[in-house]
This record gives structure tokens, C-alpha cells and sequence, in this order.
């Protein structure tokens, strides 16, 4: 079956993300498609690549990227998400004349479009949400 | 074939970011000649609710968006009987949200309809995507 998730939530604060990463991998063993996975809300911080976060902890942002290495999965930050809460890309950053940007291995910034293409392509779309 | 959308607005429209940014998502939407059906269920009643001001919050009044989406063929708003009756609200306290009809020439007619737990339940299961705010 083919699927788009929907990530709204923030790491650690909530669970939506740990859900959505474990959900992800179990489809990918069983021989499932992920066509697209998207990140709207606080879901967009999933998307960082300066979080630290305690060496006994799990690496939320570090597994996301991973993941999409081994699998080639679409990992989609809402740019309109994105802008409010600081998340950029370097041709982004550059555009907003600012002196850094933050995204991780693996994601790309793009539009709510991306959401809904998603929701129409694939056979069933679950939003991780509070 | 278009594919049947529904957007389930659960939370009050300030406080939170999740209203707002739904709006944002079925705007877009809107540009994708799916179905589109939006529902209002829990506190997310409060987002239709008429007489909204926010400017002591130092938030912008969004409201009036509703209005407009029936310009964009969103036509159906689908409210539930029950939350509004948990919070001490009738159909009366909601903003007359209305569409031109273009098959009838262009009547306006209500948007908005009041349906119980029962008849959400039922819109829902008809819908292809649910997306959750």
C-alpha cells in the first residue's frame, strides 16, 4: 500500500514524531511505499539539524534523516511552517538575507501543495498529530 | 477522479496555531478541484463563532476568511449539534457563512450546516482523506 504521513508535532514535546518514525519503518519492512512523509505545525522542527539532544535519548531528527538515506523517502518541510519557526534552507536563507540556515540530511522545504498531492496520489494519508 | 477531503477543525481559534494554519492548508487546497469538506467539532466550533476579537491578544482576526472560501467552491461546513450545545452555543452564534450558487443563478445560499455526532460519524466515513487540525 502506498502512503503520505503527516507529522504536526514537534519532537520530544509530543509523541506524533516517535509514532510517525516507527510507523514508517514498520510499513518500509513489510514492503510498503511511504510516498511522501510532510511536516506542518511544530512538526517542521523534526526538520533541524542542531538539535542535541542527551547521548541517552533517542535522536529523533538524526533518525528521520537516516531513514530517508536508506529508503529514499520525501521528507517535506511546510515552507510557510518553516518560516515562522526559523527552519531554512540555504537558497531559502540566502532569499530571507539571513546568515545561516538549519535543515538536516534528507528533507527538502516546499509548499502545502506537497500535502495534498500526497493525499491524492497515495492509498491512504495518516496525520501524527497531539 | 477527485477524491473527497475533509478538514476536522477540533480546537478554539486562538491559543493555538492549529486554526490558522488549517485555513492555510485549505486554501491551498482549494486549488486542487478535489472535494473539499470542512468540519467543526469540540472547540473548533469557536472558530465560526461570530464576534471574534483578538486584538488585545496581538493576533490577527482570521475570521472573515470563512467567509470567502465559498469564492474558492468550498461550500460545505459541517458543524456538530453537540459540541455547540457542550459550550452553551446554538446555530445563532455562529457567522452567517454563505456561497453563490452558480447552478442557480447565484443565489446565495448557507454554507453551514448544524448536523448531530450521528451525521458527522456518517461524513466522515464517506470522506476518501481526513485531515485532523
Amino acid at each position: 500500500m502506498k502512503y503520505t504521513l503527516m507529522v504536526n508535532e514537534g519532537p520530544y514535546q509530543h509523541q506524533s514524531s516517535d509514532t510517525a518514525l516507527q510507523f514508517a519503518r514498520a510499513a518500509l519492512d513489510k514492503g510498503h511505499e511511504i510516498f511522501r512523509v510532510f511536516f506542518y505545525h511544530d512538526g517542521v522542527n523534526n526538520g533541524t539539524r542542531l538539535a542535541v539532544p542527551p547521548k541517552d535519548d533517542r535522536m529523533l531528527q538524526k533518525e528521520w534523516s537516516e531513514l530517508a538515506e536508506k529508503h529514499g523517502l520525501d521528507l517535506v518541510i511546510c515552507i510557510a511552517a518553516a518560516q515562522r519557526r526559523g527552519l531554512m534552507d540555504a537558497s531559502e536563507a540566502k532569499r530571507q538575507g539571513l546568515t545561516a540556515d538549519n535543515i538536516a540530511p534528507g528533507f527538502r522545504i516546499s509548499g502545502l501543495g506537497q500535502l495534498i498531492e500526497g493525499g491524492i496520489e497515495s492509498d491512504r494519508t495518516l496525520v501524527f498529530g497531539d | 477522479m477527485a477524491k473527497k477531503f475533509i478538514y476536522l477543525n477540533r480546537k478554539a481559534p486562538y491559543g493555538t496555531v492549529y486554526a490558522l494554519e488549517s485555513l492555510e492548508v485549505v486554501l491551498i487546497a482549494a486549488a486542487f478541484e478535489q472535494e473539499v469538506t470542512l468540519a467543526f467539532l469540540d472547540d473548533g466550533v469557536y472558530q465560526i463563532a461570530k464576534g471574534q476579537n483578538p486584538k488585545a491578544l496581538g493576533m490577527k482576526n482570521f475570521s472573515a476568511t470563512y467567509n470567502a472560501l465559498g469564492d474558492y467552491g468550498i461550500t460545505q461546513f459541517y458543524v456538530e449539534r453537540e459540541s455547540l450545545a457542550e459550550r452553551g452555543l446554538s446555530e445563532d452564534d455562529l457567522m452567517p457563512i454563505v456561497y453563490e450558487d452558480e447552478d442557480d443563478d447565484y443565489a446565495e445560499k448557507p454554507s453551514v450546516r448544524v448536523v448531530s455526532r450521528a451525521e458527522m460519524a456518517q461524513i466522515m466515513a464517506d470522506q476518501d482523506v481526513t485531515f485532523s487540525f
